[in-house]
């Protein structure tokens, strides 16, 4: 394969991979601020809760920002239709999210209930909403995206805000939030203990359930929809623009690459498996297992996804030829080998010293804890 | 086509957002080296008040991190969500320094941000020192990476053209990172940080003494605060001159603003210290100038000259008609990719490609533009010039009260004689809100004078923005007016309310609150 090509599909990897960091780190701390006002009822219990990521929202935190980063650097034409196509979306997961930092950050500073519970309720918020939209715009990428280039390659969204919120997105958004329930719930068990450890077991295994039978759901739903196929393009590895292919949309594709690549189907089966498991694991009290076994659902769900679309990334469903590809959004071969060499080196470096601060932050938080410690949230 | 009011609407937006995020950068930036220090000095004597100081300011950084952080978000989101055809168009080069930025320095300052906070109980001294270190670290090396993507748009290098994908492309990594306007710039800033934090410190501990509270805790950090402050102030002073000899070449529309140089002058060329602009008339009104000092300032020498704004504009003029044949090059190149006669009419006219995309602004087709067209096309890239003019002025006068507010301090301080001078203590507090403004100022000064484009000679404000309806844009802007205004209140709120509760210790002037010292902490104390 030429090199070119190698880094495009390379890309595409380690995008997924970046994806999944996001949606194990950051959704387990949105799951957490989803659930806040379930697992504590009273103020004590909601800072344990919050103190359980307290040492750690921060870092996790930049999953999401490089993420962002990585998209743009490397995809700049998805960073660039995407985030502008989706104005209104990107808004409220904006502005959902900048709450966050300052819901940790200002809650307990002051003694006032009305003031921690308008807090609590801008954590559920940030939770919440951020993850409903993050499925939501998987839940789109299937149907396309009414958008489309003029000559300079000026995009211009053509839908309105109401329909990113159709049907189907809504049950990929639920699909997430269940997902980051489900990971906040056993991150809280981690961390905590007695009745708050109770709450967030039943939320585990409830949300586990539900994630699977959404997935399950979404998963009949796809086979049927309008999938998009490449007619004819310049092809892998060829600097292009998105103006030189023909695609044509045709029921069921989106499942053409499982019938090329039976192997495929190991991921569905990796989504399932991690979340029955899961369930099964948080109900017999093994709360990092399951831990463990929701990270490998989540690359299950987005690995199902990803290998439905390649090579599509962003499809256009007002003008399908203008479709956004893996081939034709990509970066330059030089900017992609800097990042990826900038990637082997730096991703090792922050796995290795965030798996330390874990460590360093190991064990159980406590309400004692939390009331006597003059740092806690 | 782009509709005006939506491009202008872009440009407020971003302006406002940018502007607001930078309110809460530079003290970060400046605050966690503070605070490195302040916890080297415990490291090394082991007295207990130098671990009280650490913690007293690490609570105020805080409160300002958790707003820059969140601030930035919004950062990170405008470039797609409101510069699209930006993103698409320098995403190549552009996305890679943001990337690495956070892959090596955001994960870096948040992962051990947890640990600086939470980890004091958990980690030996050395430990938490090295974790403080590394928190700091962070932050300057963010800031590095977004002024080399910044200094992209100052001054373009390592880059270029390629009509196979229609945007500009890496050539040259090196080229990009060791850009000398990143370089004079991420020092200018950094170090600008260190004086905000500095005069923030100098001006809080003040306050203490001036109420006569926490006197060991103010009068330790106002000394470290001016000892860092003179240092960093002329730091500042010093690459900023750098700065402005390197940008003076990079943008010369730019320095011709920040000038208000109309017409051409022979060397020895004279400063305008004071002077009214008029971009109408292009000449100054009411203008008192100091003979040779801007031949001096700009060139280093006095036979140097640099050039008016109506000769950038013949000049531009000039580009714009050459730059016509590479647009319409590029548009047959879009329809036929491979074009023989198109490429090599795109190459012959490729250095000119932006100032023919200035024109589009005016008419879709550019090969149709009229010579009126050309000429208003040619008249925009001076950016507007009063206030640039004023905001550089402001930033360079309040530097040097900086400066002079902390050579006293310095002098007062090693006299121990600051607590008996009362009049200063009370400027020093009223100094606190100085460097902030000097901070936007130099803001508008780098960012509006590169108007009227994002990147500079290449891609036009105008062309960039993203084909938004106005309604979009209105929603955006009250959404943000409405957070913003919220957001800035509770901090103020908080920081004022933290800073009036004083460093948790035995019971003060403030009353008990829910600081409360935490019981091992007083048994700590007493060990």
């Amino acid at each position: 394969m030429e090199l070119y090509a190698a880094m495009q599909v390379i890309w595409w990897l380690l995008l997924g991979v970046l994806l999944i960091g996001l949606a194990v780190m950051v959704g387990m701390d949105m799951g957490v601020g989803t659930i806040l006002r379930y697992v504590g009822r009273s103020d004590v219990e909601r800072r344990v809760a919050l103190n359980v990521i307290g040492p750690h929202w921060e870092g996790n935190q930049v999953w999401f920002v490089l993420g962002g980063g990585a998209v743009f650097a490397a995809f700049p034409l998805i960073y660039a239709t995407a985030f502008s196509g989706f104005y209104v979306v990107m808004l409220l997961l904006l502005w959902s999210m900048i709450m966050r930092p300052l819901g940790f950050e200002y809650r307990s500073k002051l003694d006032a209930p009305a003031w921690r519970n308008l807090w609590d309720w801008a954590l559920f918020v940030s939770g919440f909403v951020p993850m409903l939209v993050f499925g939501a715009a998987f839940g789109n990428l299937f149907q396309g995206v009414p958008f489309h280039f003029d000559w300079t390659l000026t995009s211009f969204y053509t839908g309105s805000f109401l329909w990113l919120l159709n049907p189907f997105a809504i049950l990929c958004g639920l699909l997430a939030v269940s997902m980051s329930v489900f990971m906040g719930s056993v991150t809280v068990m981690n961390g905590a203990e007695g009745t708050i450890y109770d709450r967030a077991r039943t939320l585990a295994i409830g949300s586990a359930v539900v994630a699977a039978v959404l997935f399950a759901i979404g998963g009949f739903w796809v086979s049927g929809m309008q999938g998009y196929t490449i007619a004819h393009a310049p092809g892998a590895g060829v600097a292009q623009t998105p103006l030189q292919q023909g695609v044509e949309r045709v029921a069921g594709a989106w499942l053409d690459n499982f019938h090329a690549d039976g192997r495929l189907w190991l991921l569905p089966a990796l989504g399932f498996a991690g979340l029955l498991l899961g369930m099964l694991s948080a109900s017999l009290r093994r709360s990092h297992l399951a831990w463990w076994l929701g990270a490998l659902a989540w690359i299950g769900v987005i690995g199902t996804a990803g290998a439905a679309l390649f090579p599509f990334l962003l499809p256009s469903s007002s003008e399908p030829s203008q479709s956004l590809t893996v081939w034709n959004s990509s970066s330059s071969r030089l900017t992609l080998t800097w990042m990826l060499g900038f990637t082997l080196v730096f991703v090792p470096l922050v796995v290795w010293y965030t798996s330390w601060a874990f460590y360093v932050m190991r064990g159980k938080v406590t309400a004692d804890d939390v009331v006597n410690d003059e740092h806690s949230y | 086509m782009h509709d005006a009011s939506v491009v202008d609407l872009s440009r407020l937006q971003f302006a406002l957002t940018a502007l607001y995020h930078y309110l809460f950068v530079p003290l970060t930036l400046g605050l966690s080296f503070l605070l490195a220090a302040m916890e080297t000095v415990y490291y090394i004597t082991g007295k207990r008040i130098y671990r009280q100081i650490t913690q007293f300011w690490g609570k105020l950084f805080l409160i300002n991190f958790a707003l820059g952080v969140a601030t930035g978000l919004t950062m990170e989101f405008e470039f797609g969500t409101n510069w699209s055809f930006y993103s698409s168009f320098v995403g190549d080069i552009f996305g890679a320094p943001l990337a690495i930025e956070g892959l090596m320095a955001f994960f870096l300052e948040a992962t051990f941000i947890g640990l600086m906070v939470f980890g004091w109980e958990r980690l030996r001294r050395g430990q938490h020192l090295a974790v403080t270190y590394m928190v700091a670290l962070g932050s300057n090396l963010s800031a590095l990476w977004i002024l080399i993507a910044n200094s992209f748009m100052q001054s373009p290098e390592g880059a270029s053209f390629n009509p196979d994908t229609m945007r500009m492309e890496l050539h040259s990594l090196s080229a990009l990172i060791f850009n000398p306007d990143a370089q004079a710039k991420f020092v200018h800033t950094s170090i600008a940080g260190y004086v905000t934090a500095s005069i923030f410190v100098a001006g809080v501990s003040a306050w203490y003494l001036l109420k006569n509270r926490h006197i060991e805790l103010a009068r330790r950090s106002f000394r470290m605060a001016a000892l860092f402050g003179v240092l960093a102030t002329a730091g500042v002073i010093t690459l900023g001159d750098a700065l402005g000899f390197v940008g003076g070449n990079a943008q010369p529309t730019k320095l011709a603003a920040m000038e208000a140089l109309w017409q051409n002058e022979d060397a020895p060329m004279p400063f305008n210290l004071i002077a009214f602009p008029s971009q109408d008339d292009q000449t100054n009104y009411g203008a008192v100038q100091v003979p040779y000092a801007l031949s001096l300032l700009v060139t280093h020498s006095l036979d140097g000259t640099v050039p008016g704004v109506e000769k950038l504009e013949q000049e531009a003029e000039q580009r714009i008609k050459a730059g016509i044949p590479a647009v319409s090059a590029l548009k047959t190149l879009s329809k036929s990719p491979g074009d023989a006669g198109a490429t090599a009419q795109f190459y012959a006219h490729q250095d000119d490609l932006g100032y023919g995309l200035l024109l589009k602004r005016y008419t879709d087709d550019v090969t149709r533009a009229t010579p009126e067209q050309i000429r208003t096309a040619a008249r925009d890239t001076i950016p507007p010039v009063a206030p640039i003019f004023w905001s550089f002025r402001l930033m360079v006068a309040l530097g040097l009260a900086m400066l002079a507010f902390f050579v006293l301090a310095v002098i007062y301080t090693m006299r121990n004689n600051v607590e008996r001078k009362r009049w200063f203590l009370k400027v020093a507090v009223w100094m606190i809100p100085v460097p902030f403004i000097a901070n936007e100022a130099g803001w508008i000064v780098a960012e509006l004078g590169r108007q009227p484009w994002t990147v500079y000679g290449v891609l036009p404000t105008w062309m960039s923005a993203s084909t938004h309806s106005v309604a979009y844009m209105i929603f955006s802007l009250a959404g943000f007016a409405l957070l913003y205004t919220a957001f800035i209140v509770v901090e103020m709120y908080l920081m004022v309310r933290a800073i009036r509760n004083g460093p948790d210790e035995p019971p003060g002037p403030g009353g008990s609150d829910s600081d409360a010292p935490a019981p091992n902490l007083a048994a700590e104390m007493e060990a």
